[in-house]
């Protein structure tokens, strides 16, 4: 590969990740069909691959793949009869609005309606995260189609094997084709909903990477701030959702501790014991804006919210220390009574033990000793290990850290806890 | 990966077009969830510690080529992004000069 050509591909690469979304979203809307839309960006991204190595970068890229991707459309469009009776019929079901198909497609191409854009670009969130597909299938299809990655880099992220993930991805666009999910920004009366699935992917996305051990494929944690990009952008489409603000405020302030959260052996390190100078402040400045700005709407706080406003009073303590443990006890009441759960409960029985009340933190702790969801779950374990440690039962304190140890796959996190119990053996 | 871009002096002043233009694309960049910071950069004092002893003098002045008057820091997701990002920049900038650096961070 010459010089000019490497450079070329990597412009192609770099252009296709800015631009692959909207590109999409803009098809997507001219052939009701994301499937076909993508396989059609696909095209255009084919013949970048071949032209500009070899007549030059064009000026305007992004617009160079919308005029190719368009062009592959409308032969498309000729040559598939099928596909073109389907959209007249759709055009003649919105014959109101809509002018013939030329006039859209310049539309389209100018991309000087941005406004149009960015609803084509929502559009393309919500499809993604339909509820039709399975949620994996709804973080695969999101991390595809709006995050521009390639099949293989989704896999690398979701540690599973490639052949997986395309069989996962085709299988979601025909899901979507054959149950003719339409193309469009869901009703007022189903937006909360489908906008909840949205903020589920793209928080699953961010937890998929945040989960990154050491020594793995830089692909995981990255997922973070693909999904914290993502967030950002949702959260320009839709200003005025609260849960949106809410969502990327946690993602923010989550991510600006993970230059901190592993020691240099690759081990975890939990949160009151963290180098507080090595969090991100820039990212929890972002924070702290955005949740300020979801709490300024004046609506009654979400989950994310919620979740915002605990990560923020950690993030605002100056050491572990000076934590506000009782606020973090009435935010996670909070959250309990909205989304009820064991892993909430399991959170408030720490913080109502931090904020002064260990054995009150314990009776929370053993009433979540039956819950099926926590059977094999370490944290609680390793959270009665800790309560009961602080409580002075150092023999029973050790039984649950080995407890916690059998059961968690992380191995660097089996270690610290086979070390608490060993330290408990010792006598605390 | 983080970038720091930054514009070093002496380039043409910028004119209401620019101006709009470099609005445009900022906003463009914080709504596509890529621009993190921005600033522009004054003039300022010069530090100089040897052995022990600080030595102050006047400048950098904006007006030299070498000197940072601006800058932006971008999360991309490679290198190769950056460097677009950077192109379209430029585009609306016009001549002058500028680095692009990558932050260490964790993945470095």
């Amino acid at each position: 590969m010459t010089t000019d050509s490497a450079a070329a591909h990597s412009t192609i690469d770099a252009v296709w990740r800015i631009e692959s979304a909207r590109i999409i979203a803009g098809l997507a809307r001219l052939v009701r069909d994301v499937g076909l839309a993508e396989e059609l960006a696909q095209d255009a991204l084919v013949a970048a691959l071949e032209q500009w190595p070899v007549e030059g970068i064009p000026a305007r890229p992004g617009a160079w793949l919308m005029l190719t991707a368009k062009h592959r459309a409308i032969d498309r469009i000729r040559r598939d009869e099928r596909l073109a009776s389907k959209l007249s019929l759709l055009g003649r079901e919105m014959e109101t609005t809509r002018q013939d198909a030329s006039a859209e497609f310049d539309a389209v191409l100018d991309d000087v309606d941005d406004e149009r854009i960015d609803d084509d670009l929502l559009r393309l969130m919500f499809i993604s995260c339909h509820p039709v597909l399975s949620t994996e299938a709804r973080v695969a299809l999101t991390l595809r189609l709006l995050g521009g990655l390639t099949t293989e880099e989704i896999a690398r992220g979701l540690l599973a094997a490639e052949p997986t993930i395309a069989k996962r991805i085709t299988r979601a666009k025909r899901t979507l084709a054959s149950n003719e999910v339409p193309f469009e920004v869901p009703s007022p009366a189903a937006r909360p909903a489908r906008l909840a699935s949205v903020l589920e992917v793209l928080y699953l996305i961010f937890n998929e990477g945040y989960s990154a051990m050491a020594g793995d494929d830089w692909m995981r944690p990255s997922l973070c701030y693909e999904a914290l990009r993502l967030g950002r952008v949702l959260a320009g489409l839709m200003p005025d959702e609260p849960e949106v603000h809410g969502l990327v405020a946690l993602m923010e302030i989550q991510a600006s501790r993970i230059p901190a959260r592993l020691d240099p052996a690759g081990r975890p390190v939990p949160l009151p014991e963290q180098n507080r100078g090595r969090w991100d402040h820039l990212l929890i400045r972002r924070g702290f804006t955005a949740l300020l700005r979801a709490q300024q709407m004046g609506q009654p706080p979400g989950p994310y919210i919620l979740q915002a406003a605990i990560a923020t009073c950690h993030a605002r303590a100056r050491t572990a220390a000076e934590t506000d443990w009782r606020q973090i006890a009435m935010l996670y009441e909070a959250l309990a009574t909205l989304t009820p759960s064991p892993v909430v409960e399991l959170n408030r029985a720490v913080a109502v033990a931090m904020a002064g009340d260990t054995e009150q933190g314990l009776r929370i702790v053993d009433g979540l000793a039956a819950e099926p969801a926590l059977a094999d779950y370490h944290h609680l374990p390793s959270v009665r290990g800790d309560l009961l440690a602080r409580l002075g039962r150092h023999g029973e304190a050790a039984g649950e850290f080995r407890r916690a140890a059998a059961l968690t796959r992380n191995g660097p996190e089996r270690t610290v806890l086979l070390r608490r119990a060993d330290d408990c053996d010792a006598g605390g | 990966m983080r970038f720091l871009m930054t514009v070093n002096g002496g380039g043409r002043a910028p004119d209401e077009q620019m101006y709009a233009n470099m609005g445009r694309f900022v906003e463009e960049m914080t709504r596509a969830g890529v621009l993190l910071a921005t600033g522009g950069l004054d003039r300022g004092t010069h530090v100089t510690a040897a052995d022990g002893n600080i030595t102050l003098t006047d400048g950098p002045f904006t007006e030299s080529k070498e000197v940072i008057v601006s800058f932006a820091l971008i999360e991309a997701r490679s290198e190769d992004e950056a460097v677009e990002l950077a192109r379209r920049f430029w585009k609306i900038v016009g001549d002058g000069e500028g680095d692009i650096r990558q932050v260490f961070g964790p993945e470095g």
